[in-house]
């Protein structure tokens, strides 16, 4: 069979997913079908035939279940979004719509994607510029105390660190590619580390100074946590060596200790971490009343769930409205799931993200160049990462910082951002599996 | 750089990998603590939204049934208020609040369903409680408060060959649509209470002498006044002299020093063993929450602790009589008057007696069970008759009933400090005598020289009468 044959029997598993979905949440809701809500089902569908046939044309060989695996978590991410808020599902699909549209757009433009070296500082500079934008007067806001989206009135609202994710990984790409000999050949050993020389690795101590000013400026551990490891999973890859990511903990783990002990808000999420049982901190304003209810969802779960439309989100006959589970649609869509799904659903879709990341990985063991190769590391090393940070901060093992969590949650800059780096993740691949003429 | 990818994707492996342990940590591990945290309001947002059923008396009357509250949800209403609202209690979860049968048949009126239907039964998110009935009888329970009028006190009658609970009905009550407004009490008496006993538990040192075989009802006994227990003078009322008395005549003329002299001689192990089978030492199984029925026993009054079943520095004498810090409930009292009546069988008193579901189906049916064989039928023959000749000819004369032979005893008993006049009255009585189908205990709290006689026994008549009448 075809690769590209294979995509569109791949794509069978997230038609089924939406068909059954949308069925069970209108089996719950039995008393008011409506057509209207079934055809957001069909369209979707129609969608990924649409991307799939796209593909076919302009990526012929590529692999051909990054984009499947990719349509059964959005579909997914659509019906809960769906069952939770009806109306933000309408939204969710003019979303993925502008995503398919950015997607093609990125496989048309760069189709030879190499020519993004060229740019890469622009890139970096550009990504930095739009992480600093939610701290300008006017148009940033902070949400939960971290400054991560900016507003324009009337207009939109944009998470610019989605973006800004993809263009850091470009930039370290390109840039290492270049130095990654040298830092290995030119380093010096001192009490046993490597230190590699400071002219080349200059850059890397750059970003992770940015790492800290993101945590220090946005008041955010999960962004700056998403791109410094991103960092050294791609300085690791490029260079071999486990000294550096040795290093790079240390310093982060040491930058993390002085700003979770200086910011309240991430002290506070820190100590919430720590106890989210403490009635003290449950009660207060930015405790840990969410990580705390997330839990609650989840042991309401249980093994199989509760069944699609069954958790309550809301408590019942209360005015107004006592969300029992704060931000159900983002942050906390990873607890619905489990609420809903249960064990076994929740780990279906960490399973398929981890099949999506390996396929991700396969790209650039396949590659014939550095930057492919560190591009699809890098890309894909933050898509694992994002998904760490927010379901390991739902599920506690780390402190709750709002990331999205990808292709699932609610949000138009996540769910167009992600299917760029699809899009680049495709490339990569497709290049990789040409055939040598 | 293939090597480091693979060691990289071995991380995310790793890493992913913690995310499901964690989440199997809250799924399944510790998902039972989660579930119980007083902080996690789902289980509250669960029960608000299922339609209990509804609780009804032994007649079909509606005693709590469920109103459409804001949003889906559901509130409880109780059309007959203090009536009942010590035995049926009240079911508030917003507030984690629940009393009475709400709480001890809350399972049942949730309708949570038990083992393959727990799996396959609820498809609906819809949910319906299952009906509880009651044993309780209306009318009687109507007589029992109108005859209190208002006066502190409480009435518990069984149906002594079931355990049924036919009345059980304290003043002062409270409204349970309105459970915390001020001037009602959830404090029930029937249940809670620890009253000295008085003459009453002369019944229990009778069944305790006839039955280990040391007195027949003939047996005479020396009955002058005072006599010596535990190193402290006792007395009959009004310091009264008693020549040789029958075991019989002693009960109908309530002789104190007679049945103290009998509890000594009988012994505190013998006490113990019949006071352990009428059910004292230990909470009554009824079905009520554990938290509002307490266990009758003696008290020592120098530390306030409960004595230890069978301990030597009880003073048995004065226990025999009711006194010695004994502590009963009324509902311990109808107990033992219903082991007696029912041929010295105790049976284990209930307040449900079935469980139907919205289909009308009975899902639950509680039948009688056997609490304990107190003594022999003999026993409980002979007790009954000499019981029968207090109602006849001594002290319970006003417990008599036309065309219904009642037998009862009386009990006054001295409370407050010495000197004062301040009593507590009692009446235990069963009818008819020839098959019992009534047990019944009333004390009225505190009264100013009130008699068992004048002041519980008439309530007590009323209350059989209603009973009988109804065809019990």
């Amino acid at each position: 069979m075809s690769a590209r044959n294979k995509e569109l029997v791949a794509l069978i598993p997230a038609s089924l997913l939406v068909t059954a979905g949308f069925a069970g949440v209108f089996i719950q809701r039995s008393n008011h079908i409506s057509n209207i809500s079934l055809t957001y089902g069909a369209v979707f569908l129609a969608l990924c035939v649409a991307g799939h046939v796209f593909i076919r044309f302009a990526l012929p060989d590529s692999d051909p279940y990054i984009f499947p695996l990719v349509a059964a978590l959005a579909s997914f991410g659509i019906v809960m979004v769906f069952r939770i808020d009806s109306a933000l599902a309408r939204y969710q699909a003019q979303w993925f719509v502008l995503g398919l549209i950015l997607f093609a757009t990125t496989i048309v433009v760069f189709r030879d994607y190499r020519k993004l070296e060229r740019y890469r500082y622009v890139i970096v500079f550009t990504s930095l510029l739009l992480l600093l934008l939610p701290r300008l007067p006017g148009i940033g806001y902070s949400a939960n105390g971290a400054y991560l989206g900016i507003r324009i009135p009337g207009l939109f609202v944009f998470q610019p660190a989605e973006f800004a994710k993809i263009g850091l990984v470009i930039f370290l790409a390109s840039y290492l590619r270049d130095t990654r000999q040298v830092m290995v050949m030119g380093a010096r050993r001192v009490l046993g580390v490597t230190i590699p020389p400071i002219k080349h690795f200059g850059p890397v101590l750059v970003i992770w100074g940015i790492a800290m000013v993101i945590m220090l400026l946005l008041h955010d551990i999960g962004s700056s946590l998403m791109f410094y490891g991103g960092l050294l999973a791609v300085l690791y890859v490029a260079t071999g060596r486990v000294s550096f990511v040795v290093v790079g903990l240390v310093a982060f783990a040491l930058g993390s200790w002085y700003v979770s002990t200086h910011v309240a808000h991430i002290h506070d999420r820190i100590l919430a971490w720590e106890d989210p049982f403490n009635a003290h901190l449950y009660n207060r304003i930015g405790g840990s009343f969410q990580i705390a209810n997330s839990l609650f969802a989840q042991a309401a779960g249980g093994l199989f769930g509760q069944g699609f439309g069954q958790a309550t989100l809301i408590f019942p006959g209360s005015h107004p409205a006592a969300y029992l589970l704060p931000a159900p649609q983002t942050d906390m869509i990873y607890a619905v799931i489990t609420d809903e799904l249960g064990l076994f659903g929740s780990a279906a879709v960490l399973l398929t993200y981890l099949l999506l990341i390996g396929r991700g990985f396969k790209a650039a063991v396949l590659s014939r160049d550095s930057f492919s190769t560190l591009l699809a590391v890098g890309l894909s090393s933050v898509l694992a990462l994002q998904v760490f940070v927010i379901v390991g901060g739902v599920t506690r093992v780390i402190p709750l910082t709002g990331v999205t969590l990808p292709f699932i949650s609610y949000g138009g800059s996540s769910i167009v951002a992600n299917f760029v780096l699809v899009a680049l993740l495709l490339l990569v691949s497709d290049r990789a599996r040409r055939p040598v003429p | 750089m293939n090597g480091p990818i693979g060691k990289l994707f071995a991380v995310v492996v790793v890493m992913f990998a913690f995310l499901v342990a964690w989440t199997s940590r809250w799924t399944v591990f510790e998902a039972k603590s989660l579930n119980e945290n007083p902080l996690n309001k789902r289980t509250l947002a669960d029960e608000v939204r299922i339609k209990r059923g509804l609780i009804r008396a032994d007649d079909g009357t509606i005693l709590a049934r469920s109103v459409p509250a804001a949003g889906g949800t559901w509130k409880r209403a109780y059309p007959t208020g203090s009536l009942f609202s010590q035995a049926v209690g009240y079911s508030n979860p917003l507030e984690g609040q629940q009393a009475g049968l709400e709480q001890s048949r809350g399972s049942e009126l949730r309708g949570l369903q038990q083992g393959l239907n727990a799996v396959f039964g609820q498809t609906s998110s819809q949910r319906f409680g299952d009906d509880v009935y009651t044993t309780l009888d209306p009318k009687a329970q109507q007589v029992a408060r109108r005859d209190l009028a208002g006066r502190a006190g409480s009435v518990v009658a069984l149906d002594p060959q079931t355990g049924a609970v036919l009345v059980m009905y304290a003043n002062p009550g409270y409204d349970d649509n309105h459970p915390l407004a001020p001037g009602g009490t959830q404090y029930n008496r029937s249940t809670q209470a620890g009253y000295p006993p008085g003459s009453t538990f002369k019944l229990v040192t009778a069944v305790a002498a006839i039955d280990s075989g040391l007195y027949t009802p003939t047996t005479t006994i020396d009955g002058h006044s005072p006599i010596t227990v535990s190193g402290v003078p006792l007395s009959n009322d009004a310091n009264e002299q008693f020549g040789l008395i029958t075991l019989s005549d002693a009960l109908t003329k309530s002789v104190n020093t007679v049945f103290a002299q009998v509890s000594e001689k009988v012994g505190i192990g013998r006490m113990t063993r019949y006071m352990r089978r009428f059910g004292f030492y230990s909470q009554p199984p009824l079905d009520y929450p554990p938290g509002q029925i307490r266990a009758s026993r003696p008290y020592n009054s120098a530390n306030g602790r409960a004595f230890r079943p069978g301990s030597p520095n009880e003073d048995i004498g004065r226990i025999g009589i009711g006194q010695g810090g004994l502590e009963v409930t009324p509902l311990q009292m109808a107990m033992v008057t219903a082991a007696v009546a029912n041929g010295g069988k105790l049976m284990t008193p209930y307040l449900t007696s079935r469980v139907v579901n919205q289909d009308g189906a009975t899902v639950e049916t509680i039948g009688p069970s056997v609490y304990s064989q107190v003594m022999k039928p003999s026993t409980a023959d002979a007790v009954k008759q000499m019981m029968l000749k207090v109602v006849e000819e001594g002290t319970g004369t006003p417990a008599q009933l036309g065309g219904i032979s009642v037998a009862g005893k009386t009990g006054t008993a001295q409370i407050g400090p010495q000197g004062s006049n301040l009593t507590e009255p009692w009446f235990v009585g069963l009818a008819p005598v020839g098959a019992p189908k009534v047990a019944v205990a009333v004390t009225v709290d505190t009264t100013a020289g009130g008699y068992g006689a004048t002041v519980a026994a008439p309530i007590a008549r009323d209350v059989i009468q209603t009973l009988l009448a109804e065809g019990r």
